[in-house]
């Protein structure tokens, strides 16, 4: 330490001047808010149930199934996302369509999001365009395992996010949560 | 004979209500000064029908959880001092601001009533009593609990609180020279004098070394950063490691308490307690100007608001200190208390009795 460094006092004051330089930096621009001016923030906080980030345009949300006009699932149970999945978090039962056209239909389509690794493969593997993760919805919790389970028709009730990035669809709520 | 009582009464519940009052606040005022340094908004969230007031419910929701939390205690700890150690730490917190005055004599219908709760002629030594007993809740805390760790970290704040109360204790020596009593009223009374005909006679400027010295021992009394290595809250484990409930928050209540009567000592020592610059008791005397006369109730008023703003001043800046540095290790604050301010303040005797010799008696 050098001889001035010893005494801390100059060191001390220093420091407290800096800290104080904020307090009353910070007080202004909170009483200037307070006041009315709506632009001066003396906190760099986002209150987050209220206010949130930005979210970006290639954020991977939770899941939804995309529905065709008739409103069924756009999915044909090619089991490519199954495949792809790291996590192994989806699980596909294959039907039957009824049209002859469309060869398969998933009859079961689960996500155990406890498991989900959030990576996007299922979307870059799918070939029918059926799986996106762009409904902007990030707040699912349970209190457990099995409560994480997103059912088909969970994930065909869900609607893309708005422009501005926020979800329009509710988080559905699985029927065997326990609260 | 009762409004006797009364008065006696009132003068302690008035001196119990603004040092309990003050403490409890500390905790909203500690998280949200910090917040407002740290560039954050701080605890906001507790409400009552929807009202916030920016977090002040706060301290009523900590209550209110430390209250119903358990009240745990370790099997082989001794019932008695395990359940007496935080009403020592609180008590002699609270008990040593008694002899603190808050105001100049009030006259109220010829009676005269000093507006401190204890009289006492040596009220300086009577404070320092209560502050050094404050040791022992600490130390039976660490040894009652029948646990290595506490037991060291009572060892450390008791080392740590001797220190720093020899260094505080030295340093005081320089202002009772100067305003010559042990008497807290007549030292403040002694700071009401003008030097050179204009500035006031306050302990910080007869004594500015002795004010720093008494600032940082106090600091380290109310074992509170820079000084916490006896808790340490975050990482290292201190004397109270098995204590919950209520009794955890009444060690964090002494906390605070210490550093308000440390901010109380502070004022009426060396910021001219609730002396207002010029103002005597008929009024304010501008130096070499008009004076402007002021009736007993107002003159009585003020002095009482200049010691509340005084107190207030000194817990913020102490809250400033706390919230900029960071922790001394052991060995240094040991070097800082024993070879820095200790000899620090026996040279300040030293050239205050020079200076006293040299100028022939007390300055003001």
């Amino acid at each position: 330490m050098r001889l001035g460094q010893r005494f801390y006092l100059r060191e001390v004051v220093e420091g407290v001047a800096l800290t104080a330089g904020h307090f009353f930096r910070n007080m202004g621009r909170h009483l200037a808010h307070a006041l009315g001016r709506t632009s001066a923030r003396g906190a760099v906080t986002i209150q987050y149930p209220e206010e949130r980030r930005p979210y970006s345009p290639r954020l991977r949300s939770l899941h939804r199934l995309v529905r065709r006009e008739d409103g069924s699932p756009r999915c044909v149970a090619c089991m490519m996302c199954e495949t792809v999945c790291p996590a192994r978090c989806i699980y596909i039962v294959a039907a039957e369509h009824p049209n002859p056209d469309i060869e398969k239909m998933p009859e079961r389509f689960d996500i155990d999001l406890g498991k989900c690794v959030f990576c996007g493969y299922c979307v870059e593997a799918c070939p029918e365009d059926a799986i996106r993760m762009d409904t902007g919805i990030l707040e699912f919790s349970s209190y457990s395992r099995r409560g994480m389970i997103y059912t088909k028709e969970m994930l065909l009730s869900l609607e893309a996010a708005g422009t501005d990035g926020r979800p329009t669809s509710p988080v559905p709520i699985p029927a065997n949560r326990t609260v | 004979m009762i409004l006797d009582l009364g008065i006696v009464f009132g003068r302690v519940a008035f001196v119990m209500m603004f040092v309990l009052n003050l403490g409890g606040l500390l905790t909203w005022v500690e998280r949200k000064q910090s917040a407002i340094m740290q560039d954050r908004i701080g605890a906001n969230r507790a409400s009552i029908l929807g009202f916030r007031v920016m977090g002040l419910f706060h301290p009523l929701a900590d209550a209110i959880k430390m209250l119903t939390k358990e009240d745990f205690r370790p099997a082989r700890a001794d019932r008695f001092l395990f359940a007496l150690a935080p009403f020592v730490s609180v008590f002699f917190a609270l008990v040593a601001f008694a002899a603190i005055p808050f105001g100049d004599t009030l006259r109220l219908a010829d009676r005269e009533i000093p507006l401190q709760a204890v009289t006492l002629n040596v009220g300086i030594l009577y404070v320092f009593a209560m502050l050094s007993l404050g040791v022992y809740g600490v130390m039976m805390a660490g040894w009652s609990s029948a646990n290595n760790y506490a037991l060291l970290g009572g060892q450390r704040a008791a080392a740590l609180m001797i220190s720093a109360e020899i260094a505080i204790g030295a340093s005081i020596m320089g202002v009772i020279m100067v305003y010559g009593s042990l008497d807290m009223q007549d030292i403040v009374r002694g700071q009401g004098h003008l030097l050179f005909g204009w500035l006031p006679a306050w302990g910080i400027v007869t004594q500015p070394l002795a004010f720093v010295l008494f600032v940082t021992a106090g600091i380290a009394a109310t074992k509170r950063i820079p000084f916490d290595m006896p808790e340490g809250e975050s990482e290292i484990i201190g004397y109270f490691v098995e204590y919950s409930g209520m009794k955890f928050g009444m060690f964090a209540m002494a906390d605070f308490l210490e550093t308000v009567v440390i901010a109380g000592l502070t004022t009426a020592l060396f910021l001219g307690g609730w002396q207002v610059p010029w103002l005597l008791a008929d009024g304010f005397h501008v130096p070499g100007g008009p004076v402007l006369p002021l009736p007993h109730l107002a003159v009585v008023g003020l002095q009482v608001g200049a010691f509340t703003v005084k107190v207030c001043l000194m817990i913020f800046v102490l809250m400033l200190i706390r919230w900029t540095l960071p922790r001394f290790r052991y060995d240094q604050a040991m070097r800082l208390g024993w070879l820095g301010l200790f000899p620090l303040s026996i040279l300040n005797i030293v050239l205050t009795g020079a200076v006293l010799l040299l100028i022939g008696g007390r300055t003001p």
